[in-house]
């Protein structure tokens, strides 16, 4: 029979031991990890703009494609402009920023930086907004891709933590996310957003569907979270959109 | 006492038995019916039913290890916390090695790898098998127990793969064959859950008609 100090110094020992050993692990693995969550991030923001690529090339491609990283103020403001590898102004990266922190600032009612990326091809302008919000189980986030209207949607892509498989998980297929394509944002010069219908964009009048896509059946939430995302990101390039029509 | 014992070759019978066992009569999903939650959440495609059967394999031999070789310290009023612990901690290591070397895996089987934690082989295998005997045999059953649910969750991966999607490791097996010129279509039903239920249960029918001692006599 084991004593009860025994059976505290058994448990307080190992704890302390597999403690040890995780994060241990987890400073080891982090540098390889955050490098495929840049990749990944990367991914997403090409492919949001139709360009496919894989992990070996996604670096390659981004750097060929996106020729331009803007970050932009709250008040419509360009804070800072990378162009082709170099500074223009300003010293922050849009690519770095960290919207969930931006976001937050926003929801206090502060002074807020966002990201805007810039793919160019043959003279034809795509911009890039990245996307975050919340779904039912945790974070979600994406990339639209608008044309150079600010409100045509040429692509997007949306990712999650930890939505449903099989419901609120299937925001991240090709099925889902190609019916944004060539959806509007805007509706006679105002915001509109995009808006995941429950029941369908059938039941919409005829003059908004050009704004909304199906939901998913029985990922209502996650469907409505995407919404938001959308709503919510979107909206804070008004300012800068209106600025530079 | 042991003496004996220590001599056995590595491969005795005896241990044989412990790594072909659980492939057919012992099988864990056919015949134990366990960890069928994730056998049907993660076979709609061969690659993710691989590293997934691979990553229990890691985790239950290593942990079978583990908790043979504490068993005697292991104090039995917290022994399933104990396991479960070294369950966890092998799980969270498993899950940050596919983030960093297999990341868009590891994306693909996002919850799963968690759930690897409320496998109930893993588990049963700890409390009935490596809580009684040595390391080596405990590694032996880890990996044979592996092995038979790994080898379900391939063949029911493979068939929902080749029929719904019309792939085979994301090669599209049924163009090559040039199937859709004569009017084939991939059946979308086979990419839902229900399929693999189906499937496991068409290899349970199999199994027992094949070997009639499986059959449970009433």
């Amino acid at each position: 029979m084991y004593s009860n100090f025994y059976i505290f110094r058994y448990a307080s020992v190992m704890v302390i031991i597999v403690a040890a050993i995780l994060s241990s692990a987890a400073m080891f693995l982090k540098p390889l990890q955050d490098e495929n969550f840049r990749i990944d991030k990367m991914k997403g923001i090409l492919a949001s703009a139709n360009i496919e690529a894989t992990t070996e090339n996604a670096i390659e491609l981004y750097n060929k494609n996106i020729t331009q990283e803007i970050v932009i103020n709250n008040k419509g403001e360009v804070v800072s402009d990378f162009v082709d590898g170099k500074f223009v102004s300003g010293d922050l990266s849009a690519f770095k920023l960290d919207l969930k922190k931006e976001l937050y600032k926003k929801s206090k009612g502060l002074d807020y930086n966002i990201p805007l990326l810039v793919a160019e091809s043959n003279g034809t302008k795509t911009y890039i907004i990245p996307l975050r919000g919340v779904g039912l189980w945790g974070p979600i986030w994406g990339n639209i891709a608008l044309q150079d209207n600010f409100s045509t949607v040429i692509g997007v892509t949306f990712g999650h933590k930890g939505e449903t498989p099989g419901l609120g998980a299937e925001i991240d297929t090709k099925n889902f996310q190609v019916q944004f394509v060539n959806k509007e944002v805007f509706k006679d010069g105002k915001f509109q957003s995009v808006k995941v219908v429950k029941g369908g964009v059938a039941i919409l009048p005829t003059d908004m569907q050009i704004h909304g896509v199906d939901a998913i059946s029985g990922g209502t939430i996650t469907s409505d979270a995407v919404s938001e995302m959308l709503a919510n990101c979107l909206e804070n390039y008004v300012p800068f959109i209106n600025k530079s029509k | 006492m042991s003496d004996k014992k220590e001599k056995e070759a590595l491969f005795s019978v005896k241990n044989r038995k412990l790594l072909i066992n659980p492939l057919h009569k012992e099988n864990p999903i056919t015949i134990q019916v366990l960890g069928i939650c994730s056998a049907l959440a993660v076979t709609a495609k061969v690659k993710p039913a691989f590293v997934m059967a691979l990553s229990v394999m890691a985790v239950l031999a290593i942990g079978n290890v583990i908790i043979s070789i504490l068993r005697n310290g292991i104090p039995p009023r917290i022994r399933i916390i104990v396991q479960l612990v070294v369950i966890a901690a092998l799980v969270i290591l498993v899950d940050q090695v596919l983030k960093a070397y297999v990341f868009d895996i590891s994306k693909q089987l996002s919850v799963f790898v968690g759930l690897i934690i409320t496998n109930c082989i893993i588990m049963g295998r700890f409390e009935a098998f490596a809580m009684a005997n040595r390391p080596w045999e405990s590694f032996l059953d880890g990996l044979g127990n592996a092995f038979g649910y790994g080898w379900i969750l391939i063949v029911v991966a493979f068939f929902r793969e080749l029929l719904g999607s019309g792939t085979f490791w994301d090669i599209p097996v049924m163009e090559y064959l040039g199937v859709y010129d004569f009017g084939y279509k991939n059946n979308g039903f086979m990419i839902l859950p229900p399929m693999a239920l189906i499937i496991v249960g068409v290899i349970i029918w199999v199994q027992r008609s094949k070997d009639k001692t499986l059959v449970e006599q009433k």
